[in-house]
């Protein structure tokens, strides 16, 4: 699922120093503008997690505000993809700009969930764009959607910029990364 | 009188001035895709929308992107497993959507829950459209462009959900009813603690009234927009509080004869007489509170006992078919369920939901209306797009 994003200039030269890539991860990390991508019941727990004063995601730097995926960092694709929806989600990560992220939301975007042997739900989404957090639940918590994003922080922190298509995807509950 | 012939190259002049001027003023349509993903759509509905100018013309929604196959899927599935699945047609309203499946299945096995699980589930039928409207709520303040309710509706909807995970074990889709019973009894203390969520809940409403009912843009905004009239609400078979706000007194919890526990409280059914967007607001706002005076009242009486009929490990339904519908958040809910008497699950079950009806008059109510309202329109129809596609 290795892919490449458009040139970006100062990453593909591969000369970025030690402090200078500190800098850019640290910032990167807490100005995330995530996209909503919400289509079933997973995404009120997402509303839940963004939009509820109780969970209240921006104190982790999580801008869940964009108007459209051009200005987005991050997407959520929380819920059922069917088949007849894949092809927009597709053409939503087309369209936002690297450096991108990708976090799936419950069972049936990580894998068809219940709907295992439906004919009509893609099971799921890393056949049509790569992943970077796995947020396993049916649906998950709130608590659990903000673990992935604090765990795809930390992966952003530690990232190396010329190289940051090359890691697996990550599961919410192994372990940290560091 | 004759007619000058300064007169006449006046009125040929100003035909021409005419002509241009319409020339040059007409518009060419333009074609609108709201959607497929839009926060005003919940989900995943697509309406294509043809402007001229900024009214609209025609609408056309396009739904299908939330189709998970339901039918054939409980086909496949044994009748204990269906109601995890059927918990997630209208994952805002999810236990409401287990009852009438498991009562048809107790209708085919003719089997009656004790009556301390008829009250639960009754009680807990209130509970989840509590969550659901209680959202609507908030969610149309949104839809105008008020950010702060849907704040107080997140805030004051954990409660509820809270009460569902101490009793169920699931904050979302509780998966509690079984064909004969409840998964297990309440736990200690619930009962106190769900009196004061339900006091919440009324200030929350009072909250709401306050925000957005006495707003004079809320109002300005939702009056008289979206009209929707008796008889043409009755021909698109509209149903819940759509029809209700059209001064339709049709409620199935009261009308229809079910098990369930709704006889045994003193409540109301709102009408309104306008059948506007302001109208359904007002109506699921006083939804919710008799949804917290049947709760309160039931709490008050609940019988003792089992909460569980005797039934075997193995269910084998007998062969048969039955039709229970009953009132859920967004409107009538029913489920047609064949079995064929064997060990496995229904033979077929045929699933009659509220939003896909619901929506159908989408092309005739957004014909005329500006840009801006179709927004509102479409969000005080409240429809969720699992239980359209299914």
């Amino acid at each position: 699922m290795a892919q490449r994003g458009a040139p970006v200039g100062l990453v593909e030269s591969g000369k970025v120093p030690k402090p200078l890539s500190w800098l850019l991860n640290y910032s990167r990390k807490y100005s995330l503008w995530v996209y909503q991508w919400g289509l079933a019941c997973c995404a009120i727990e997402m509303g839940a997690a963004f939009g509820s004063p109780r969970y209240d995601v921006m104190r982790l730097g999580v801008i869940p505000l964009p108007a459209s995926a051009r200005q987005a960092d991050l997407v959520v694709v929380s819920g059922t993809v069917t088949d007849k929806m894949a092809p927009p989600i597709r053409r939503l990560w087309e369209q936002m700009p690297d450096p991108k992220y990708v976090i799936s939301m419950g069972s049936c975007a990580n894998c068809g969930g219940p709907y295992w042997d439906s004919y009509s739900v893609t099971k799921g989404i890393d056949q049509i764009i790569p992943v970077d957090v796995y947020v396993p639940g049916c649906p998950p918590r709130p608590e659990a959607l903000l673990e992935g994003i604090v765990l795809l922080q930390q992966r952003i922190q530690h990232e190396d910029m010329a190289d940051r298509w090359r890691g697996e995807p990550l599961v919410v509950g192994g372990g940290p990364i560091s | 009188m004759t007619i000058t012939q300064h007169q006449q190259q006046a009125y040929i002049a100003g035909q021409a001035a005419e002509a241009r001027l319409r020339f040059e003023l007409e518009t060419e349509g333009m074609t609108l895709n709201i959607g497929p993903q839009h926060p005003a759509t919940h989900g995943t509905l697509r309406i294509v929308v043809r402007l001229d100018g900024e009214q609209v013309v025609w609408a056309d929604p396009v739904c299908g992107y939330m189709h998970r196959g339901y039918e054939k899927l409980c086909e496949v599935r044994k009748y204990q497993q269906v109601t995890t699945l059927i918990n997630r047609i209208d994952w805002l309203g999810h236990f409401a959507n287990e009852v009438p499946f498991i009562l048809a299945v107790e209708q085919l096995y003719d089997v009656e829950a004790p009556p301390r699980a008829q009250w639960i589930r009754t009680i807990f039928f209130e509970m989840a459209r509590m969550a659901n409207l209680g959202l609507f709520l908030g969610d149309m303040g949104v839809q105008l462009g008020a950010i702060t309710p849907v704040f107080f509706a997140f805030r004051d909807r954990e409660h509820v959900l809270n009460l569902m995970e101490a009793a169920t074990g699931g904050r979302f889709h509780p998966n509690y009813d079984r064909v004969g019973g409840l998964k297990e009894d309440l736990p200690k203390g619930w009962v106190d603690e769900c009196k004061e969520v339900m006091k919440r809940q009324r200030e929350f409403c009072d909250e709401m009234e306050e925000l957005l009912v006495g707003n004079e843009i809320f109002q300005t905004r939702t009056r008289g927009i979206g009209v929707i009239p008796q008889q043409i609400g009755l021909d698109y078979g509209l149903s819940g509080a759509n029809i209700r706000a059209s001064g339709v007194d049709w409620d199935l919890r009261r009308d229809r004869p079910t098990p369930l526990a709704w006889k045994e409280a003193d409540w109301k059914v709102w009408t309104h007489p306008d059948g506007d967007s302001f109208a359904r607001y007002w109506v699921r706002l006083q939804e919710v509170r008799e949804s917290t005076k049947i709760v309160d009242q039931l709490l008050e009486g609940l019988p003792s006992g089992p909460v569980m009929a005797k039934m075997p490990a193995r269910l084998r339904v007998p062969k048969g078919e039955a039709w229970v519908n009953t009132e859920n958040p967004l409107g009538e809910m029913g489920y047609y369920v064949v079995s064929d008497g064997g060990p496995s699950g229904p033979f077929r079950c045929k699933i009659r939901s509220a939003s896909f009806n619901n929506i159908s008059i989408v092309p005739w109510l957004l014909r005329g209306v500006y840009v801006p309202d179709v927004i509102t329109i479409l969000a005080s129809l409240y429809f969720i797009l699992g239980d359209i596609d299914r």
